[in-house]
């Protein structure tokens, strides 16, 4: 391993690190986080959930047809299976089978 | 006893990282082989900086040796949503003393989103666990990758999937949980048109930053009316 693939290693885990220590770093028990941010915080789960939902659906932006109709499928059997019978690990597998069988008919 | 139990049920909880995981890592380490670096390589990458989509963008950076300065500022922009979520879990991490550490360390897009469905029974040893097993899975996926990647010949093109389809489940059971419904429709909103604006790649931070403004926004008037 030569010098520059251990400073490209060291610099990206610092990096990486820091930007998930970032909160925890700038508030201790002298500096408490102030109640506005706290409640960001409580808040955000739910769009953040959404922007995953869209990033996992990204690559549809360039190519919608074909990619789209087995991601647009695969969604609807999520949606539909969890909203009847409230099973994650279910859902999770009849949506996932549904997408990758529907990949190779298109 | 109760240990078995706590393991039972992070593992549970972690079986949608699994997939998507072996798959990823495994995919990232035939990358590294085929781009010729040794399994060492991709195994210390997956190790210390383990963040999916930038130990991506890292393999092409090391074959055509970008500046360190481009590499730093790729690494900030990429990875900075990463302190979004920290702050969901700032209370959570804190009570865990030196396990804190290896909390923020293993927080990624994945155990962000199944932390969230916990409840309150013995959260902090099973997000320990679900963190653990997560690592586990990327590792693994990462060495068999980069060792044996072009011995197997399954196609499993797809099973990734099986994230897509947690973080929509996650999103339905938020969605029933509150009648504050702002955060997540703004997030699907303004996820759309920073996709429609900014290239795949680089829409998650500015959407991220726009929906936390308006949430603020949102949150004044609230305390207001309340």
């Amino acid at each position: 391993m030569d010098r520059y693939i251990f400073l490209v290693i060291v610099i990206s885990t610092i990096i990486t690190f820091f930007l998930r220590a970032f909160p925890f770093l700038f508030f201790n028990e002298q500096r408490k986080m102030p109640a506005w941010l706290d409640r960001l915080g409580q808040r955000l789960p739910a769009s953040i959930m959404a922007i995953l939902i869209i990033y996992c659906l990204k690559d549809l932006k360039t190519s919608f047809l074909p990619l789209g109709i087995p991601s647009f499928i695969a969604i609807i059997v999520v949606v539909m299976t969890y909203h009847i019978k409230r099973n994650t690990l279910l859902s999770i597998t009849l949506s996932t089978l549904t997408y990758m069988i529907l990949l190779n008919l298109f | 006893m109760l240990d078995k139990k706590i393991i039972k049920t992070a593992f549970k909880k972690s079986i949608p990282i699994m997939c998507s995981y072996l798959f990823i890592a495994f995919a990232y380490g035939l990358m590294m082989k085929k781009a010729g670096f040794a399994w060492y390589v991709a195994f210390f990458i997956s190790f210390f900086v383990y963040t999916g989509a930038f130990q991506f963008v890292l393999i092409p950076f090391l074959t055509s040796h970008v500046s360190l300065l481009t590499l730093a500022i790729t690494a900030l922009l990429m990875n900075s949503r990463q302190t979004f979520y920290s702050l969901t879990f700032i209370h959570d991490f804190k009570k865990m003393g030196i396990k804190k550490w290896y909390m923020i360390h293993t927080l990624t897009d994945e155990t962000y989103a199944v932390n969230c469905t916990l409840d309150e029974d013995n959260k902090d040893a099973v997000m320990f666990y679900v963190a653990l097993f997560s690592r586990i899975y990327w590792l693994f996926g990462t060495i068999v990758g980069s060792v044996a990647g072009s011995l197997i010949p399954i196609d499993l093109k797809g099973i990734d999937f099986c994230m897509t389809a947690l973080f929509v489940i996650i999103f339905m059971d938020q969605w029933t949980q509150t009648k504050d419904h702002f955060p997540a429709l703004s997030g699907v909103i303004i996820a759309f048109i920073c996709l429609l604006i900014f290239s795949s790649q680089q829409f998650m931070l500015p959407s991220l930053i726009i929906v936390s403004l308006l949430l603020l926004l949102n949150q004044g008037k609230e305390t207001k009316n309340g």
